[in-house]
């Protein structure tokens, strides 16, 4: 791929991606409506397509606050911190079998590695803002993210088992090979994935880092316009990019009868995690610290090694 | 190993989405625990009962509205029936009922929203709208008799102001059924919700020594195995005539105290049935020398009448000099003796927990601070 490939790829996606998640938020906000017995937004434009773009339209002409108290530097640098890896992921992902950016053999763990330093950015937001509720909300981000990166990753390593390759193509082709999607050799695993997927997203039932209803507003209490859009750019963009991996892992990425176009179907399945989501927050109440952190690594680590154990035990034995 | 670390004051409120209004809560925290709690109130406060002497017995009614204003009809009554109780009058027949299905409705809509808001501190967003779409069939047969929402001013000293709109009791009692059906629905929902039940489950776990010791009542004490419910212990009104149970529970925690809010919905609903098929076709709605005087002029005396709210036990103490005006007017508001265990139960728990409790509590601000 030269170079102006790679620079129109990037841009593409980038594109592709606010759009995403400007209609990701729509997309919430009216399944979440329609859950509650209500419409959800739709006084912007028809069936309130604009109401995400009003919204981002506000934060852009917010005056930009700092606290007087706040660390100014670290304070800036966090929401970019926070945003920029979660659009760095989206490079290695194949959305069909040719449409990919970049085919790195080390996929998977290109993709977890990044994905870690979100983390920072919101403990960097948090500690700056020089205010109790973030603090507060930032410690618990952390403590979440770090123990239930580890259900992940345990969870993914089946599947990088039975397949052999860190690749996303070639662990989908391998789906296409034995002729079934890995959610069923691997159901285990997609479980484990899934709730710790949940965590890693700070999604309700697993949102304490912005427990409103506790800490107001987590981590970015303080932040508002843009710095605060990034915040939540990045959650988002998270939400898509988690969606994608569970598509790749488990349901076959592009896999799907003829009649739609690989990228469609890949979409579609999209969606439906996202949908997954969306109900979740409609449905339950939060878990609890202890709860949650007791859940993580008495329940989900043990059952994601089992996993492991059992998913190398069936690849030796199948030769 | 240990590591010593500062201790945090964490101002929790008055401006916080948990609080409920305006309450502050000054937690020192080590980490998220908590190793002191003092609840800061005061930021509501009206003077009410120093208003009451300033005003003749008639024109207050429309303050004790502003107390509890999520249960306002139980005030308006307790106030009347306490100065009624210095008056010595009858109430007639047809009064009584419609004052017992208001106040009982009222219950129903003060109850379904602390089910709701309960839900949205723990984390839950769904039931809150649920809560409110329900409270609106509660509230749309209030505003038909009394022609408010909220603060309805409806009772008046010998009966209440206005009498029922044509059809309204068999409104009420198709209201009572869509109200069955939905109450179900928050059992189904909330209930036996793994997360729901791990959250409140052994929280906030109050003895029936405690219970007593600090005076508390309503659905706090009845889900510590207080057997107290004013309704059937001390009947007043016409609570005698009506065949309901009064729920308790036994572990003293926040889920048992949501269990005995859920019962009393059920509970609530029974008395409005039974109310709507006994009450008088017509009849008078307020005594004879109520309707036509506007000075009341209660003989020097003092009185004392309490009733069930849906927060606890309501009583107001009248004093009067013979005059048209109250001498003293005291008024025992649940909300704030309830809040009063809070600094206690707060000590050792977490964050999470305190937004847990509190609203077990089901404190209205509006009450605690008068």
């Amino acid at each position: 791929m030269d170079l102006l490939t790679m620079i129109l790829y990037a841009v593409i996606i980038l594109g592709a991606l606010l759009g995403a998640v400007t209609y990701a938020i729509l997309f919430e906000r009216k399944v979440i409506g329609y859950m509650q017995l209500r419409p959800g937004p739709n006084r912007h434009g028809p069936w309130g397509l604009f109401q995400t773009i009003a919204d981002v339209m506000k934060l852009l002409m917010k005056e930009d606050i700092i606290p007087t108290a706040a660390d100014k530097k670290i304070f800036i640098i966090a929401p970019v911190l926070a945003f920029v890896p979660s659009f760095a992921i989206f490079a290695t992902i194949a959305w069909s079998e040719n449409i990919v950016g970049a085919d790195l053999n080390i996929g998977v763990l290109y993709f977890i590695g990044i994905s870690s330093i979100t983390t920072l950015g919101v403990l960097m937001g948090g500690w700056s803002s020089n205010n109790k509720y973030s603090l507060l909300g930032a410690i618990r981000g952390v403590a979440q993210v770090i123990s239930y990166e580890i259900p992940l990753v345990l969870s993914i390593i089946g599947v990088v088992i039975l397949v052999g390759s860190l690749n996303f193509r070639e662990i989908v082709l391998y789906q296409e090979s034995i002729g079934m999607w890995l959610i069923i050799p691997q159901f285990l695993a997609f479980i484990v994935y899934m709730i710790s997927a949940i965590a890693e997203l700070n999604r309700s039932p697993f949102d304490l880092p912005e427990a409103e209803s506790e800490l107001v507003s987590g981590y970015h209490t303080e932040y508002s316009g843009f710095r605060f859009a990034f915040f939540m750019l990045a959650e988002y963009v998270y939400a898509i990019a988690i969606s994608a991996l569970a598509t790749t892992l488990f349901l076959g990425g592009w896999l799907g009868p003829a009649f739609l176009p690989g990228i469609l179907w890949f979409l579609l399945k999209m969606c439906f995690f996202m949908f997954f989501w969306f109900w979740l927050r409609a449905t339950l109440p939060r878990a609890r610290v202890d709860h949650l952190m007791g859940f993580g690594w008495k329940v989900l680590i043990p059952l994601a090694l089992l996993n492991i154990v059992i998913t190398a035990i069936i690849k030796v034995w199948m030769g | 190993m240990s590591i010593n670390t500062e201790e945090m004051i964490l101002n929790m409120g008055p401006q916080h989405p948990s609080t409920h209004g305006v309450f502050r809560l000054k937690l020192h925290v080590n980490g998220e625990t908590i190793t002191k709690a003092e609840p800061v109130m005061g930021y509501l406060h009206r003077g009410s009962e120093k208003l009451a002497e300033g005003f003749i017995y008639t024109q207050f009614i429309p303050y004790t509205d502003r107390l509890d204003y999520m249960n306002a009809m139980t005030n308006n009554y307790i106030y009347c029936a306490g100065v009624e109780k210095l008056l010595d009058w009858e109430i007639p027949e047809r009064a009584e009922y419609l004052r017992i299905i208001t106040m009982e409705l009222n219950r129903i809509a003060s109850h379904q929203l602390w089910w709701g808001t309960y839900l949205l501190d723990i984390g839950a967003l769904s039931p809150f709208l649920y809560a409110l779409r329900d409270r609106e069939t509660v509230l749309d047969r209030l505003n038909e008799i009394s022609g408010a929402r909220m603060t309805f001013n409806y009772m008046r000293i010998g009966g209440v102001k206005w009498d029922a709109p044509d059809g309204w009791i068999e409104k009420v009692k198709e209201s009572v059924k869509v109200l069955r059906e939905n109450i179900a629905e928050y059992d189904e929902l909330v209930t036996g919700n793994e997360i729901f039940q791990a959250r409140t489950m052994n929280v906030g776990t109050l003895t029936k020594e405690q219970v007593i010791n600090w005076g508390l009542s309503g659905p706090i004490a009845r889900g510590s195995g207080v057997d107290i419910d004013i309704r059937k212990t001390e009947p007043y009104s016409i609570y005698d005539r009506f065949d309901f149970e009064v729920p308790v529970e036994t572990k003293g925690d926040a889920y048992a105290r949501y269990k005995v809010r859920i019962a009393e919905l059920h509970q609530s609903l029974n008395i409005i049935e039974q109310a709507c098929e006994q009450i008088p076709a017509e009849g008078d709605i307020i005594h004879k020398k109520g309707a036509r005087i506007m000075m009341i002029k209660p003989p020097a005396a003092e009185a004392y009448t309490r009733a069930e709210a849906s927060k606890g036990e309501i009583g107001v103490y009248v004093v009067s000099n013979g005059k048209t005006k109250p001498y003293r007017v005291k008024l025992r508001r649940p909300s704030f003796v309830n809040v009063s265990i809070l600094q206690d139960m707060l000590v050792g728990e977490s964050i999470q927990n305190v937004v847990a409790i509190f609203g077990s509590l089901d404190v209205v601000l509006g009450e605690v601070d008068a």
